[in-house]
């Protein structure tokens, strides 16, 4: 008795990046589009009234009918948003530069800035309308309060975590405190920094938007609350995707900003 | 010869009351200038700490460490350190890294701004001398760790200095990698006579490249024995298999047999 002869057809394995390159890219739509699809249906299937969840065509038809003051107002948010995104990237590398980079610093702010944190802004917005009045500079503030944490921490933990043998290295030339900093601390925080930035950016329109809600009479918060008090809920719908819409956009550029800064740090990863 | 580097009677702590332990005590060392000098020892004898104690990175807990003739107080300036991970910059590529010592010891740190092209000349002739000529504009992280750690080396040397300090350099590499960058640095050394202090677990090594191997004593370290090595430069990988190569190695060994290993179990 002799084994079968079985000749060695084994199949190379399915191989999502080589041999259908375009499903990865399209996947963020196609989930978009059954997520729409679904939802509508469900509004028709069970005749869920408008006041209570419009279906996505009337807020795409309420994103096209209002679409100037819709425009208005988003772009207030925008460039209230960026001042205090700028803001807080400035401050940011600042304070987690010097967090990063003393002891006596991090031990001595830490603890306060995490309390800080801990605050809910929205408490904190009635205090500076006060302080400054109703509008911008309150929605400015809130956007840099909501989104300098991350930046600090992530700068700082890039400076805390150099390899001490490469401090030695440096301080064996004679290296001083900013040669540290500059040569190496930071280069090496860079990703960290990046990648803080896209979880910053989205933070900030949370920040600025929930000052104007409350306290503005202009940008995407003030339409939403307005809308709402109207009963408009389509139109709150549709400040809500334009929302979502710059969170997404501002994220996806701040992820190209990373790619292209620091490919080092991800190529690595292909490396090791 | 004067002596470049004289340790006498130094005692090393590190931490106080409970977390208190004696890395070093009665530590005496000379070293010559211009002499290839390698201690050797079981793991955690405080060999590192040897290290950064002639660097001035850590302060003597009692007795005196005089490099050049100079009682040490903080960091040497200008020495050279190569450590078992090459620690190179991922986001500089491997000229740039090399240049490092450049921009940061102070006799060259402004200069560097007018004559950057003949610095870049002298770090790239360097890593030639180490076979990596062609990779200058690579990234570390595209090369293999043997070719990381000449770069290393590179990095170490590339400022000419007085004293370079090696803390088992090749430790990470295999065996063919390693002997080959022993004639690397054997070859740089003979060309530049820097005083150097190679720190290694490895006896072969100690013996293949040092004119005086010190034997170190368990924790709290302090040096045990002296061993000349009498064999002629440059030595080729030959020697190894020869008899005076293989005596002295095997003294080594038993030199180190000989220190009772149960105090390395209180450490932990």
């Amino acid at each position: 008795m002799s084994a079968p002869i079985v000749k060695s057809v084994r199949k190379r394995r399915f191989s999502l990046e080589r041999d259908a390159p375009w499903v990865t890219p399209a996947l963020p739509w196609v989930v978009c589009a059954a997520v729409v699809a679904i939802w509508e249906l469900c509004c028709y299937a069970f005749a869920v009234p408008e006041f209570v969840l419009p279906r996505p065509s009337r807020i795409a038809a309420v994103l096209i009918a209002s679409a100037g003051p819709i425009w208005f107002h988003t772009q207030h948010t925008l460039i209230t948003t960026m001042i205090g995104f700028a803001l807080s990237v400035a401050v940011g590398l600042v304070v987690g530069t010097a967090v990063g980079s003393s002891k006596l610093v991090y031990g001595g702010f830490y603890p306060l800035l995490v309390g800080f944190n801990s605050v809910p802004k929205v408490a904190l917005v009635p205090v500076l309308v006060v302080w400054f009045g109703i509008g911008t500079i309150p929605a400015v503030l809130t956007a840099f309060l909501m989104s300098f944490f991350p930046i600090v921490v992530n700068v700082a933990t890039g400076l805390a975590t150099v390899e001490p043998e490469l401090h030695d290295v440096l301080r064996s030339l004679g290296a001083k405190k900013r040669d540290l900093i500059f040569k190496v601390g930071l280069p090496r925080s860079l990703p960290y920094f990046f990648g803080s930035l896209k979880v910053a950016v989205t933070l900030a329109f949370v920040g600025s938007i929930i000052s104007e809600s409350i306290a503005s009479s202009e940008g995407i918060g003030t339409l939403m609350v307005r809308a709402a008090s109207d009963f408009r809920i389509p139109l709150v719908f549709a400040g809500l995707v334009v929302t979502a819409a710059m969170g997404i956009a501002m994220y996806a550029a701040f992820a190209v900003v990373e790619r292209h800064t620091t490919g080092w740090a991800t190529r690595r990863v292909d490396v090791e | 010869m004067s002596n470049f580097v004289a340790i006498k009677d130094v005692e090393l702590v590190y931490g106080r009351k409970k977390t208190r332990f004696q890395a070093l005590k009665n530590l005496d060392l000379e070293i010559k200038r211009g002499e290839f000098a390698a201690v050797v020892g079981r793991s955690g004898c405080g060999k590192s700490s040897l290290m950064k104690l002639v660097s001035g990175l850590l302060p003597p807990t009692e007795g005196t460490v005089e490099v050049d003739g100079n009682l040490l107080d903080g960091p040497l300036k200008i020495v050279g350190m190569a450590f078992q991970n090459p620690t190179l910059l991922p986001w500089r590529t491997l000229l740039s890294n090399v240049m490092l010592p450049f921009e940061i010891v102070d006799e060259h740190r402004y200069k560097i701004r007018t004559q950057r092209s003949s610095y870049k000349e002298q770090a790239g002739a360097l890593l030639r001398s180490v076979g990596l000529e062609g990779f200058e504009n690579k990234y570390p992280w595209q090369l293999s760790g043997g070719m990381q750690q000449r770069a290393s080396l590179c990095r170490a040397l590339v400022h000419q200095p007085d004293l370079l300090m090696l803390d088992e350099p090749f430790g990470a590499l295999d065996a063919f990698t390693r002997e080959e960058l022993w004639d690397v640095l054997q070859n740089l050394w003979i060309n530049r006579k820097f005083t150097t202090i190679l720190v290694t677990h490895d006896l072969r090594e100690a013996v293949y490249l040092a004119d005086r191997v010190f034997v170190m004593s368990e924790r709290p370290g302090r040096i045990l024995a002296t061993h000349d090595v009498p064999i002629e430069r440059p030595r080729r990988s030959e020697i190894t298999f020869g008899s005076t190569f293989l005596d002295i190695v095997h003294t080594l060994r038993d030199r180190i047999k000989a220190v009772p290993a149960t105090t390395a179990l209180t450490i932990a």
